[in-house]
């Protein structure tokens, strides 16, 4: 059954805790009395909202249209009626609240009308175009929108890998998944496959799923599908896109680049699920399977519509214990801390854990880098994680981009080692979101200038213009009346004008001050005095001087 | 010794005219200094500092006419930017100069005339609109210069500003509070 397994550098093994949530079939959520539907639950632009407050809606209708080519729709989780479009708490590392469409459901849960794509009729390259408002998000946590990823052009996609490691401790939703629906799953990826026009198909399952492993071997045998099921290592972080592209093909992706780029497209097992259901029942992304577990009273997995809020969730696996401190959003190792827990559950999540002193204790004070070089050795990415903190913390941006900041995935795997528990990663995040808000800043620059650049150019370009017109004009002038001077109508008329301005000048000649006229002899007196002063004026101020 | 001079000669005169052609063929057009501070301006054409524009500042620095804590939108980063690039010590802004937040101008729709005098106002041609029909702001386009709210006759236009988003939202500087560090000391 298993495929050849090539070794990749670094990674570690920190405790699994799989099996607290791992034994239980999944849950389906009953219907919910409100859902919170974010417009933005994926990378690149957030949905524009179709609807507004008072609308009413039905199961699967589109209420934000994907906006712009990177970027994916959402759609109603249940019908019932729109109570508001506006902003909610999410979940987000950041703890800001974000645009968001209410719903009240009216328990009858109408669907709208949903058709099944012929694919097996659509040639390589079109699935993609009847995508585009089903609102596919890759659920291994990027969620990059599906349909952009199903798009060929770039270079031809040889293999098709499906993710299934689910390497991050705590995490068993696609484990769980691939157990109870790997017809379904299997079924998406020869979709994918013939979407992407590529070879064959391999699927990479940590061995600590072996049940997984073994079902979707025969989903595959049952199919009659060219896929090959490989055991991985149980080894963080193993699915990591690239990662798990060289556990399995042995290539390794070039620094900058993605695997697309080597031919290879890697799709999240869960999003292979999503992607069956679009095209065989024609149902848009509504829900997602996401594993609860940490401190609550029964950890399990459940199948939720997307919307639903975090702490319904929770109290769907029993709730949480007594001195529960919080709740991370993903693993341990790349997760966020959960403002909110009325935050909805959105494409993004696979796991919700709730945290106590004991599971999750407070991170140790960070001491000084001894230069250990522990960090290096687990790298996956095989950078020099102590250099890009010395540069991120000293804010040495140029140099943390010339230390490869950009091909760090951000796994965890140098924080968890590190001795002095410096938390490297928060330093790389600040980094990179210092550099693309720079990045940002500077290609916002070079537009403003080349605009005002544009507009003093076109300010002089009409004045040259004005400027020619006019020249033009005066010159056509000239040139007519050089022609005309024999004339002879021209002439008179010139004589004509001649008289008039002498006529003119004549009559201001004429013209005299009335008040010099009829003067006393008092008055003509005191002209003569002042006349007399001027004359000594020039004389006295010389004298002065 | 005659020898010995008209060869230095020569040699003096053969790499003379070397230099004075390197000097014609390799002479670059404008400043290069001028585009290198220009780079580092925000473009925002504020004049702020003073000048028409970021390019005019720009060339007024490569002079050494101009002083380089004048361009509140780059603020303390641009400062410490120019600083490095003229090889001078950063100093703060002067007094009544200090950088606003980020903010854009809005129209108010209700209020706009449409006379186009903010348009002919925007150096940056982010203004939307024509004779006697309503203008809109491009608000990504938009630097928040603030040169079109004197020509407004109607006062329609405003700014505000750009708060944090999860779009625009950045990572903070990693810190261990210090209460934790005395606890766990």
């Amino acid at each position: 059954m298993s495929g050849k397994v090539y070794p990749i550098p670094g990674g570690l093994h920190p405790p699994e805790h799989k099996t607290e949530s791992n034994a239980k079939a999944i849950i389906v959520a009953p219907l919910s009395a409100h859902y919170v539907v974010p417009l933005r639950q994926h990378i690149g632009q957030p949905a524009r909202a179709l609807v507004k407050a008072g609308d009413s809606v039905l199961k699967g209708q589109m209420i934000g249209a994907p906006e712009g080519r990177i970027s994916a729709a959402v759609h109603a989780p249940t019908s019932g009626r729109v109570v508001a479009v506006e902003a909610r708490p999410v979940a987000h590392p950041s703890g800001l609240p974000d645009q968001c469409v209410v719903i009240e459901a009216d328990g009858k849960d109408t669907a709208a009308d949903m058709q099944p794509i012929a694919w097996r009729d659509l040639p390589p390259g079109e699935l993609h175009q009847r995508l585009v408002n089903m609102g596919l998000a890759g659920q291994g946590g990027a969620v990059f929108p599906s349909h952009v990823k199903l798009a060929t052009g770039g270079t031809p996609i040889e293999t098709l890998i499906l993710n299934g490691a689910e390497c991050e401790p705590w995490i068993t939703c696609d484990d769980r998944l691939m157990r109870e629906r790997a017809t379904e799953i299997m079924q998406g990826a020869e979709i994918m496959r013939h979407a992407l026009g590529a070879k064959r198909i391999l699927v990479g399952i940590e061995d600590n799923k072996p049940e997984a492993a073994q079902a979707m071997q025969s989903a595959c045998e049952q199919l009659k599908l060219a896929a090959e099921v490989t055991a991985v290592p149980t080894r963080y972080p193993s699915g990591g896109a690239k990662q798990l592209t060289q556990l399995l093909t042995g290539l390794e992706t070039p620094s900058g680049k993605i695997s697309t780029d080597i031919g290879i497209q890697v799709f999240n097992v869960a999003t292979a699920y999503a992607l069956q259901r679009a095209v065989e029942l024609g149902e848009p992304m509504l829900t997602r399977v996401v594993t609860i577990t940490g401190h609550v009273a029964g950890p399990c997995n459940i199948e939720a519509r997307l919307g639903t809020p975090i702490d319904e969730l929770i109290r769907l696996a029993g709730g949480d214990l007594a001195e529960t401190s919080g709740h991370v959003i993903g693993g341990p190792m790349m997760g966020f801390d959960l403002d909110d827990t009325a935050s909805p559950l959105v494409k993004s999540v696979n796991c919700i854990i709730a945290k106590n002193q004991e599971l999750f204790p407070p991170h140790p004070p960070a001491m000084p880098c001894i230069r250990c070089g522990q960090c290096a050795l687990v790298c996956p990415a095989v950078l020099q994680p102590f250099e890009l903190y010395w540069h991120a913390k000293s804010k040495n941006f140029a140099k943390a981009r010339a230390y490869k900041l950009f091909d760090c995935i951000e796994c965890g795997c140098c924080s968890h080692v590190c001795p002095s528990h410096i938390p490297l990663v928060d330093f790389y995040r600040f980094a990179k979101s210092e550099i693309a808000a720079d990045d940002r800043a500077k290609l916002a620059a070079e537009g403003a200038r080349q605009r005002h650049e544009f507009q003093l150019l076109r300010q002089e370009r009409e004045k040259k213009e004005k400027a020619e017109r006019l020249g033009k004009k005066a010159s056509e002038r000239l040139d007519t009346g050089a022609v005309a001077a024999d004339d002879p109508e021209a002439e008179r008329k010139k004589a004509i004008l001649e008289a008039a301005i002498e006529r003119a000048r004549q009559a201001k000649e004429a013209v005299h001050a009335k008040n010099t006229e009829s003067l006393t002899p008092d008055q003509q007196h005191q002209i003569d005095e002042i006349e007399a002063r001027r004359q000594a004026a020039p004389q006295d101020s010389e004298q002065q001087a | 010794m005659i020898s010995a001079i008209i060869v230095m000669a020569v040699i003096g005169l053969v790499l003379g005219s070397v230099l004075g052609w390197a000097e014609l063929f390799y002479r670059v057009a404008g400043d290069p200094l001028a585009d290198k501070i220009n780079d580092i301006l925000p473009q925002t054409q504020c004049g702020q500092c003073g000048f028409p524009g970021c390019r005019p500042y720009a060339e007024a620095m490569a002079k050494g006419e101009a002083d380089i804590n004048r361009c509140p939108p780059g603020g303390e980063p641009g400062i410490q930017r120019l600083a490095d690039l003229l090889g001078v010590e950063a100093k703060p802004f002067g007094e009544g100069v200090a950088p606003k937040p980020k903010s854009v101008a809005l129209i108010d729709e209700n209020t706009c005339i449409g006379c186009t005098l903010c348009i002919q106002a925007c150096p940056v041609d982010a203004i939307v609109g024509a004779s006697k029909q309503l203008h809109v702001i491009v608000a990504d386009l938009c630097t928040g210069c603030e040169l079109c709210l004197a020509p407004c006759p109607v006062d329609c236009i405003h700014m505000e500003v750009v708060h944090e988003t999860v779009n625009n939202w950045k990572w903070r500087y990693p810190l261990i509070p210090i209460h934790q560090q005395r606890e766990a000391a």
